[in-house]
């Protein structure tokens, strides 16, 4: 698909930035688990924590392609990075850009596109992943209060965090319509964050369970209509599913060219081995992997931006490009041979961030539910 | 003050570029291209003295092939406020480009012109001196700190061994080394107002100016291998290799 | 033809420069001329200089300069200079040593004679034909220039230098040199001793796990202020604590390429090769023969690092 001068521009703005500020303190943040403040702070300066939201809120204003190859390369730099930067963009600003009330806006839209405050997405239940009609988070009226009570799991920037947008049901007579959605401070006593989960990669970004204890917010914290939380969670669905493609692609795209220059450099038995046909076979494959991928992913973003209906394609994206991103990513190590397999290269780390894109915003199962229902 | 930046289309600095097979050059088709990173720090000194309330309009110049726009655009970007790009396709070589510029200086009427002190494609280290010659102006070159002042600038110049200052009489032109400072990224929404701004293609035959090359290129070779290595048998003989076969200390 | 060379600007003997840019001069056959510049301010300096230069084997004339203006080397006012004696001498080409003086000076020259100049010659092929780097070294041009004057500047590294000594060669006063009123000399700053940059370092001394200890790499700071050189270490070393993670050279470290570099003590893990094969001179010191380090090693010494890197430092 070709792009446009515009979005180049951004892609190489990210791209840029990634090589240079991002990927070269990815090994060290994977191994403390620091949150990365300074780099999404700069990350913020350059707008890419509100790409999609409009000037007038503070925003970059730019279209949905330019998010996602921006996604793509920020992925690349460091894929926990882009995850945080994911979840911000896509389910922290866009619902409150679509559905808060110009107060609601006026409080949070404007510091979260700015990167000044970071947004969570309180969805999953310990009991509930992609069901989100089988929550069990309750919110009661009291007053002109809400109560909340609950636990939320896989909670991305639940811990740094500033506000959480929190899906709660209000009327359990009313099955997924007895859902609403709350915007929370995080600072709200009763919002707790109750373990912080050891992950396998993207350590950086904090993945926490939230417990909410008698959390109080006035009924202006709700976002949207009573009985709406349903259609709020779901309504960016795609979008989210796109960007996890992106970062699939992304980390991908990094993992295939630490092991394409690996390949030039390392010579066996008096050539460097990328002069191997096995060796330069499997690169040829990785390469083609990826481009299949990017193009079914930016295929899926056209769609969406042109407000065509997407669902299908934004799944066979994800579906593919994060199957895609393992295999690839296991194919660089291949290439690295026991240095692939050792922290001195990043594709060991690369592979282990990439694994959850098979999983968060929907599992590859659920993908195919939703593929296959499309038929 | 007006200021005019001089920037260039280069492969980027990133790719390992690779010697043709037929020898006449590198490979650049599907080449990953940017700014010159000297031109870029040119451009962010040019915002910088511009944020400073030191200039007042930054004019940004290439001389290269349409493409270059794109480097162009970059620059508003990260700040400038229009932009002329002098199409041509031959070969840009110093003398040429200084001519070109030359000929837009005297148009433009800046008060100073920052270039990148050299290229990262060709290496050269010319176009600055080239045209500050050609315009009777002072020069401060490999620049790491610059001061304007009333009808005269500061440079501190980045010299063997040390700092160097000078001061210039105005208008002048001044190339930059990597300290001068550190080049921003262009935000999201500069990116989105470059392309309102101003770009104007001028043709090089419009301004009067021959950018034949003077130097023809008659091949281009990988640099020497590495040579196998030698074990030496003592400290003596290691120093006497280093200064008379390496003649690196 | 005649090469007029200008000496890199000194008020104390022969700078190394101006020896290999008569090097490269002595390549294309014909008289070498050398205008020996600068400002004595009532001193000896230029005159002893051009004395010096005079003996110069190759030298035929000596050209000299001694005015004020001519102090610090001010291109604005060198240039008009150079391009008055290339004039009335007839010369067929200029060459100045690729020293930040020659860069600044040359080009103007150039321009100022209509003509190219060639920058950082590494090879002389013919009296119109050199050989350059581009692209930072990884690709090497052959250039022909078609100008009536070849201005070029000289990578002193690639050429010998000629001898000091076995010349006599006239000295004659140039006139020309006047303030073209444009630039100042306000002052100047030597480096302080400090060690340089790692990725920017000429010169990197780098220790691995050979070191033993971190109270060891006093002995590699010895030696890289003796060359003006940075400290670097291996991964290894950094992983045993010896030195803090900023000092790692390597794949996950800084990735360097100076014009030396000297491992101590280390074995040559890949990760490390990664970040420093591309420097153009390797020395390895490391009493293991059979260390990897020494197959990309241009110069190995295979010997106990505790007693050969004090006798380095004391020989550079």
């Amino acid at each position: 698909m070709l792009i446009t001068e515009e979005q180049a521009m951004v892609r190489d703005m990210a791209r840029a930035f990634a090589r240079e500020r991002l990927a070269p303190g990815a090994a060290e943040r994977d191994r403390t688990s620091a949150f990365p403040a300074d780099e999404l702070k700069a990350m913020g300066e350059l707008g890419l924590m509100g790409m999609l939201v409009p000037e007038e809120w503070g925003g970059a204003g730019t279209d949905i392609l330019s998010y996602v190859l921006a996604i793509e390369e920020i992925a690349a730099g460091d894929g926990a990075i882009s995850t945080i930067m994911s979840v911000h963009n896509s389910v922290g600003c866009a619902p409150i850009l679509k559905f808060g009330t110009p107060a609601q806006k006026e409080r949070y839209l404007r510091a979260m596109a700015s990167g000044q405050m970071l947004g969570a997405f309180c969805l999953t239940e310990p009991q509930a992943g992609s069901d989100a009609s089988a929550l069990k988070t309750r919110a009661v009226r009291d007053g002109d209060h809400w109560v909340i009570n609950g636990a939320k799991q896989f909670i991305t920037n639940g811990q740094n965090a500033g506000v959480a947008l929190v899906f709660a049901v209000t009327d359990p007579a009313a099955g997924k319509k007895g859902i609403s959605a709350f915007l929370v401070p995080t600072d709200t006593p009763g919002y707790t964050v109750a373990r912080l989960e050891h992950k396998l990669g993207q350590r950086c970004s904090d993945t926490a369970q939230i417990v909410f204890d008698n959390v109080r917010v006035p009924h202006e914290a709700m976002l949207g209509e009573p009985g709406q939380g349903y259609r709020i969670a779901l309504a960016n669905l795609e979008g989210g599913r796109i960007g996890i493609a992106a970062q699939s692609v992304g980390m991908a795209q990094a993992a295939f060219n630490a092991a394409r220059d690996y390949a030039r450099e390392r010579t066996s038995m008096g050539v460097a081995i990328i002069e191997h046909q096995a060796v330069a076979f499997r690169l040829a494959d990785m390469a083609t992997r990826i481009e299949a991928a990017r193009q079914l992913m930016l295929h899926a973003a056209s769609l969406r931006q042109a407000g065509q209906p997407c669902l299908k394609e934004a799944s066979m994206a994800k579906l593919f490009a994060s199957e895609m991103a393992e295999r690839v990513c296991s194919d660089a190590i291949q290439t690295f041979g026991g240095y692939g397999y050792v922290d001195d290269f990043p594709v060991e780390r690369i592979y282990r961030d990439v694994r959850v894109c098979q999983i968060y915003e929907g599992t590859s199962d659920i993908q195919k539910l939703v593929i296959s229902r499309n038929l | 003050m007006k200021v005019l930046v001089a920037v260039k289309r280069v492969v980027d600095y990133n790719v390992k570029v690779r010697v043709k097979a037929d020898g006449m050059g590198v490979e650049t088709a599907n080449v990953k291209m940017s700014m010159n990173p000297f031109d870029e720090i040119a451009v962010e000194e040019a915002v910088r003295l511009k944020e400073a309330g030191k200039a007042t309009e930054i004019v940004v110049v290439s001389v290269g092939p349409t493409q270059a726009q794109e480097t162009l655009r970059t620059a508003l970007a990260m700040g400038a406020d229009r932009a002329i790009l002098v199409q041509t396709d031959v070969e840009t070589q110093s003398l040429g480009v200084a001519k070109a510029l030359k000929a837009l200086a005297e148009k433009e009427q800046p008060g100073l012109v920052i270039l990148g002190k050299q290229a990262i494609d060709d290496d050269a280290n010319q176009t600055g001196q080239m045209l500050a010659a050609l315009l009777g102006w002072a020069q401060g070159t490999f620049a790491s700190k610059v001061v304007p002042a009333e009808g005269t600038i500061a440079v501190t110049r980045e010299i063997d061994g040390g700092l160097e200052t000078v001061e210039l009489k105005l208008p002048a032109v001044v190339t930059t080394d990597l300290r001068l400072n550190e080049p921003r990224y262009a935000s999201l929404p500069n990116i989105m107002k470059a392309k309102k701004k101003p770009l104007e293609t001028v043709d090089a035959a419009s301004l009067g100016v021959d950018l034949t090359p003077r130097l023809k290129t008659l091949k281009v070779a990988e640099p020497p291998k590495r040579a196998g290595g030698v074990k030496v048998g003592s400290v003596q003989e290691l120093v006497a290799k280093l200064k008379t076969e390496a003649r690196v200390i | 033809m005649t090469t007029l060379v200008i000496a890199e600007p000194s008020v104390e003997g022969v700078k190394v420069p101006t020896l290999t840019t008569l090097g490269a001069a002595s390549k294309l056959g014909g008289d070498v001329h050398v205008l020996v510049l600068g400002y004595s301010d009532g001193g000896q300096g230029v005159g002893a200089v051009a004395e010096a230069t005079a003996k110069v084997a190759g030298v035929a004339k000596v050209l000299t300069a001694d005015a004020a203006e001519l102090a610090h080397g001010l291109a604005e006012n060198v240039a008009p200079l150079v391009v008055g004696l290339v004039k009335s001498g007839g010369y067929s080409h200029v060459l100045a040593p690729s020293t930040t003086f020659g860069k600044n000076v040359a080009p103007r020259v150039a321009a100022l004679l209509d003509v190219a100049q060639i920058s950082d010659i590494t090879g002389v092929e013919s009296p119109d034909t050199f050989t350059r780097p581009i692209y930072a070294g990884n690709a090497i041009a052959t250039v022909q220039s078609s100008d009536p004057v070849k201005v070029a500047t000289v990578r002193g590294t690639a050429f010998e230098a000629v001898a000091a000594t076995g010349g006599s060669a006239a000295v004659e006063a140039a006139a020309g040199a006047a303030d073209a009123g444009l630039s100042k000399f306000v002052s100047q700053e030597v480096s302080k001793s400090e060690r340089p940059e790692l990725t920017s370092a000429r010169v990197i001394v780098s220790g691995g796990r050979g070191m033993q200890s971190g109270d060891n790499f006093p002995l590699l700071e010895a030696l890289a202020d003796k060359l003006g050189a940075a400290v670097g270490a291996s991964r290894a070393a950094v992983d045993a604590g010896f030195v803090p993670n900023d000092y790692q050279v390597g794949q996950t470290g800084k990735i360097v390429a100076p014009e030396l570099y000297i491992a101590v003590g280390i074995s040559g893990a890949i990760q490390h090769l990664a970040g420093m094969k591309d420097s153009k001179v390797i020395v390895a010191i490391n009493k293991d023969e059979e260390a990897p380090i020494f197959q990309i090693a241009d110069y190995g010494l295979v010997a106990d690092l505790f007693k050969a890197v004090p006798e380095l430092t004391a020989e550079v």
